[in-house]
């Protein structure tokens, strides 16, 4: 989690992401999902939907399962925890997650972290 | 007789139950070792004669059980409009008469099926003009004919039959009179008790009851009716006369052939249906398994499959039927099951009886009070379903009661929910279903998961439609043993179906999904609820789905307006209301398509399809379609799709109808109509029917005085064709009752529940439609109308609006901070001159190797060319 400040990318300003919301942004080469819960927190997952073998996740619909905020694929609607990347359908099935963080307005995505 | 040798097998008689022989006999294999002949008397195939009456609202066309008018089964022939003339049981031969009057038949093994006639007594004028009996869809006509010129009619026969005749002369607009000559009403089914509330119902009505009253004469003037003429009465006064005093087996044949016939009439049969010829025998109301007939279809049913498996070396046997009857009648709730009489020695009687609400109930228990017997329901027969199935009989000792048997009848008592019917207790008796084989398709090894997939798979619930309640329930219960969710809670956040939403939705006048979930759900929502609750939103609302916090509850399709394909490219597809375009746009999709780089192809929706749009080239793709004068076309939405058309008689020689101005109109009037699913609609110019009507959610056929609006119909997963609401409509009322239609099942069907199981699933299923669409008996006409008034002023296309909205175009970018970088993980492969998406290998990085060549689809330089 400690990344150096370089390495991180300025994707947006947060407006830009519709509240239960989600843009895709090229983070290093990498396509990557950013998204906006209902309370304005951030998360970042890898675009790419493992299931459905196309990079459109951050076109999901964002919302919760139980206590859980997740995107469902909108291809075949399977749901991943934003904060873990873990496909709730499909205990086998992870998507990669990246460090994100808010400074003045600007939504900073950070390296892709290790485990969930 | 040699090994190879095909044996023929005649069929006397092509009514319900001839026909049902039939079916059994092709589904069973008995037509691998032999052939049919058919041989109906009837000018028409088989038709449902249970329903005789809808015949004046449906149509003969709708009773047909054979619509095609032959069997799939090429080695079974019906001859129509003929009949068996006489029976030659020694040589095994038979002659015909009508249509192939003269001609000779051998049978290896002869069905007769001949079913019944009504009886008419013998009393003088029975000839005379005006006269009818109630058996045959040609007596319905003849009674319509004369009823249109008619004032007042009566009917010989207070019986089942006899009041569903008076109720069909009292909707012809006929002052009608019932003369029974027993002292009540029903006197078979119903006690006296039961009998005098049914009375007091059917006077209710209007209708003049004459019990105890014997008619001596039918009196007549000219040769015409013009009344009945009563023991020890003053005459009663009718130019339309029905008997209806019950029916007598078609024996004469039979009879002059030689073969037993029973005390009553009926050809003699045993248990294996054979009579005393071992080559002859006998189904349905013609026979008499030992020496008793059965007046209704269930038995008859029985017997056919008894007969094919007795040809095929089964064990079948017929050992007598349920004859507890359960009917509407003129809106009157009667049911009469079992032992309803109490003749059974040691019987009791539990009677609730409510004189106010008109309501009588009468259960009919052991001594020890351990077995219901048999009962009479009047008013409310709700509970019918629950409790045919405990009657105990003297081969089935039915099902324990529980100790206050009163509750089962009491109108508090909701105890008939908790009664456990066991597992072999027959559901439908019509098919003969058992819970058993309900829960069969249900469970584990079945395929259903709903009622109406177990009558659909099952049979059960799908004949008489009286055991339908008691289906929802036995897979309710089913599933609810099992934890699965059968309330109808759209999704974990909201405990309401999508109907009870939409009702909570428009009382409040929520308009935003925060403000829903907040006060009638919990959590932040879903990909189910969310696409519902922006639905429902647009249904009341009218405005752009793309709207402020609109946009994140769409569906991705809904969200980009376009349809998302399996590498995440989009397909486009502008409308083309009843597939009529001009030359000139049509050569624009072709520019677009080329200019683009899109796979172009002919939907099954008479319109074109434009695939393999990356999301950032929608607006540009957009731009050029609009200023063509395109619209969006909803391919994407759970809305109107397409409302198909044929040429119709502006061009073919057999139209009668202009069909194409007619789907233009339709199309254009309900483009953008968000609905629970999608929505289809056709209209052909004649019966010829080339655009497929009936195969839509709504479909039109031309007729020489209008227009037929069929409702509820889909091709898809479990097709089903669409079923007549209403004939012979001129414009205006033809878009009314669709405007009704159509907002009716906006307002009340589940999500993604197309018309054809929303109908299904309605209590009263289509005909509760017609009476709320056609005779608008809840008084919402007007309010559905302007509903779809609403949708219809409000209307704009939503791609030119998304055009003109640079919020709105905003997010059509690959990449929010690259936007003119296109995602590599789209790629293409060409396949007969055409691009095709490229399998995917997984995600990959920029700046690797981007296979998007200067000129590809997609590449910056294709949409700047694009603009
Ligand atoms: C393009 C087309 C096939 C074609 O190449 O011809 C098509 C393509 C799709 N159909 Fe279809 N259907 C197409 C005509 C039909 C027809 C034929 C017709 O309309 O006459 C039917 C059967 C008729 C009917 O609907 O009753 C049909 C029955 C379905 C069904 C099954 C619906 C059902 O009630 O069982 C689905 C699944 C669903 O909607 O849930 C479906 C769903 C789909 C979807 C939307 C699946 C999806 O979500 O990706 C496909 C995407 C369309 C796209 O990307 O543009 N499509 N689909 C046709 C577009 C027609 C149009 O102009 O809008
Ligand atoms: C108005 C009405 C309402 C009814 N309601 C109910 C109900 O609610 N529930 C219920 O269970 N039952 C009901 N019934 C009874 C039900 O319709 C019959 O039980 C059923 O039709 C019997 O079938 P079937 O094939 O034996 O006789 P049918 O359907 O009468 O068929 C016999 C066919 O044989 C033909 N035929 C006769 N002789 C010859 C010959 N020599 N050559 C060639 N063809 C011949 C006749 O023309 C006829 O078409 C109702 C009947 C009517 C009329
Ligand atoms: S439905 Fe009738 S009018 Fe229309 S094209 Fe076919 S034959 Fe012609
Ligand atoms: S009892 Fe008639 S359809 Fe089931």
């Amino acid at each position: 989690m400690s990344a150096p400040e370089a390495t991180w990318t300025a994707v947006c300003r947060l407006e830009q992401i519709e509240v239960e919301g989600g843009v895709a942004a090229l983070v290093g080469g990498a396509a990557v999902a950013v998204f906006r819960t209902h309370d304005d927190t951030v998360h970042a997952l890898g675009n790419y939907d493992p299931l459905g073998r196309a990079s459109v996740l951050a076109r999901g619909i964002v919302g919760t399962r139980g206590e859980v905020p997740c995107v469902a694929s909108p291809l075949h609607k399977q749901a991943y925890d934003l904060r873990t990347g873990q496909c709730l359908d499909d205990a086998a099935v992870r998507v990669p997650t990246y460090d994100v963080r808010v400074d003045r307005g600007v939504v900073l995505v950070g390296p892709q972290r290790e485990g969930p | 007789m040699m090994a190879h040798h095909r044996r023929t097998l005649v069929v006397v008689g092509h009514g319900m139950v001839g026909h049902r022989f039939v079916q059994a006999a092709v589904e069973r294999g008995l037509t691998e070792t032999h052939d049919v002949v058919v041989v109906g008397e009837e000018l028409r195939a088989a038709y449902d004669r249970v329903a005789l009456t809808s015949f004046f609202e449906r149509g003969a066309e709708e009773l047909s059980l054979l619509p095609t008018g032959e069997y799939d089964d090429p080695r079974v022939r019906l001859l129509l409009g003929t009949t068996v003339e006489s029976v030659d049981t020694g040589a095994r031969t038979l002659v015909l008469g009508g249509a192939a009057a003269g001609e000779e038949l051998a049978y290896d093994e002869l069905v007769l099926a001949t079913g019944a006639a009504p009886f008419v007594p013998p009393i003088p004028g029975t000839d005379l003009d005006g006269v009818f009996v109630y058996r045959t869809i040609e007596d319905l006509e003849a009674i319509r004919d004369a009823a249109a010129t008619a004032r007042v009619g009566a009917v010989v026969g207070g019986g089942l039959l006899g009041l569903e005749a008076a109720n069909a002369l009292a909707q012809l607009g006929l002052e009608t009179h019932v003369v029974e000559m027993a002292p009540r009403l029903m006197a078979v089914q119903v006690d006296d008790a039961g009998g005098a509330v049914l009375t007091r119902h059917v006077e209710g009505l209007g209708l003049g009851v004459h019990t105890g009253a014997m008619t001596t004469e039918v009196l007549g003037q000219d040769g015409r009716v013009v009344g009945l003429g009563l023991r020890d009465r003053e005459p009663l006064p009718a130019e339309v006369v029905v008997f209806s005093a019950g029916i007598r087996p078609r024996d004469a044949l039979a009879r002059a052939a030689g073969l037993d016939v029973a005390e009553r009439g009926g050809v003699l049969v045993d248990e294996r249906c054979r009579t005393s010829d071992p080559h002859v025998w006998a189904v349905g109301e013609c026979a008499a398994p030992a020496g008793r007939m059965y007046g209704l279809v269930a038995p008859g049913y029985a017997m056919a499959e008894v007969v094919v498996d007795a040809l095929l070396g089964g064990p079948g046997a017929f050992t007598g039927a349920d004859m507890s009857t359960k009917l509407k009648l003129m809106g009157v709730d009667v049911a009469s099951f079992g032992d309803a009489f109490a003749t059974t020695e040691g019987a009791l009687e539990l009677v609730y009886a409510d004189a106010v609400a008109g309501v009588y109930k009468k259960l009919v228990v052991s001594e020890d009070g351990r077995r219901l017997l048999g009962g009479v329901l009047v008013g409310d027969a709700s509970a019918y379903g629950v409790l045919r199935p405990m009657v105990a009989t003297a081969t089935n000792p039915g099902i324990a009661l529980p100790d206050n048997p009163e509750d089962l009848i009491l109108p508090s008592g909701r105890g008939s929910a908790e009664i456990g019917l066991p597992p072999e207790a027959q559901v439908c008796s019509c098919n003969d279903v058992t819970r058993a084989q309900i829960e069969e398709a249900v469970g584990e090894g079945g395929s259903c998961d709903s009622p109406s997939c177990v009558t659909a798979c099952t049979r059960a619930g799908a004949t008489c439609g009286s055991c339908k309640p008691l289906v929802k329930k036995v897979v309710e219960d089913f599933f609810a043993a099992r934890g699965r969710s059968v309330d109808r809670s759209l999704c974990e956040h909201f405990p309401l179906s999508r109907q009870e939403l939409f009702e909570v939705i428009a009382v409040h006048g929520h308009t935003r999904f925060d403000d829903v979930v907040a006060a009638h759900g919990t959590g932040r929502g879903c990909d189910v609820c969310k696409p519902t609750v922006a639905s429902i939103l647009a249904s009341l609302l009218g405005d752009h789905v793309l709207g402020a916090e609109r946009r994140t509850l769409q569906d991705t399709n809904d969200a980009y307006l376009a349809n998302i394909q399996r590498n995440g490219t989009y397909s486009v597809v502008p409308r083309i209301p009843g597939g009529e375009i001009t030359p000139e746009k049509l050569i624009v999709i072709g520019e677009v398509a080329r200019d683009f780089g899109l796979y172009t192809k002919i939907t099954g929706g008479q319109r074109i399809d434009l695939f393999g749009a990356r999301m950032e080239q929608l607006p540009a793709i957009w731009t050029r379609l609009v200023d063509a004068g395109f619209e969006s076309g909803h391919a994407y939405g759970k809305s109107l799709r397409t409302v198909k058309s044929c040429v119709g008689s502006t061009w073919c020689r057999y139209g009668v109808q202009d069909s194409t101005t007619l789907a233009i109109m339709l199309e254009e009037r309900y483009r953008g109509l968000r609905s629970p699913h999608k929505l289809k609609g056709g209209v052909s110019g004649c019966a010829r029917e080339c655009a497929e009507a009936r195969s839509k959610d709504f479909g039109v056929i031309a007729t020489e005085k209008g227009w037929n609006l069929y409702v509820a119909g889909n091709g898809g997963a479990t097709p089903v064709h669409a079923r007549l609401l209403a004939g012979d409509l001129d414009t205006e009322t033809l878009v009314r009752y669709l405007d009704r239609f159509l907002m009716y099942y906006i307002r009340t069907a589940d999500r993604l529940q197309r018309t054809a199981p929303w109908v299904d699933a309605l209590d009263g299923g289509l005909d509760r439609v017609r009476e709320v669409v056609v005779d608008d008996v809840l008084g919402l006409g007007s309010e559905l109308e302007a509903a779809m008034a609403t949708h219809v002023e409000g209307y704009s296309d939503e791609w030119r609006a998304t055009l003109e909205d640079p919020d709105k175009l905003a997010r059509f970018v690959s990449f929010v901070n690259a936007p003119d970088t296109p995602d590599p993980h789209i790629t293409f492969r060409s396949e007969r001159d055409q691009v095709a998406p490229a399998d995917s290998e997984g995600p990959v990085l920029l700046g690797a190797s981007i296979p998007v060549g200067p000129g590809g689809p997609g590449s910056p330089e294709t949409v700047g060319a694009g603009r």
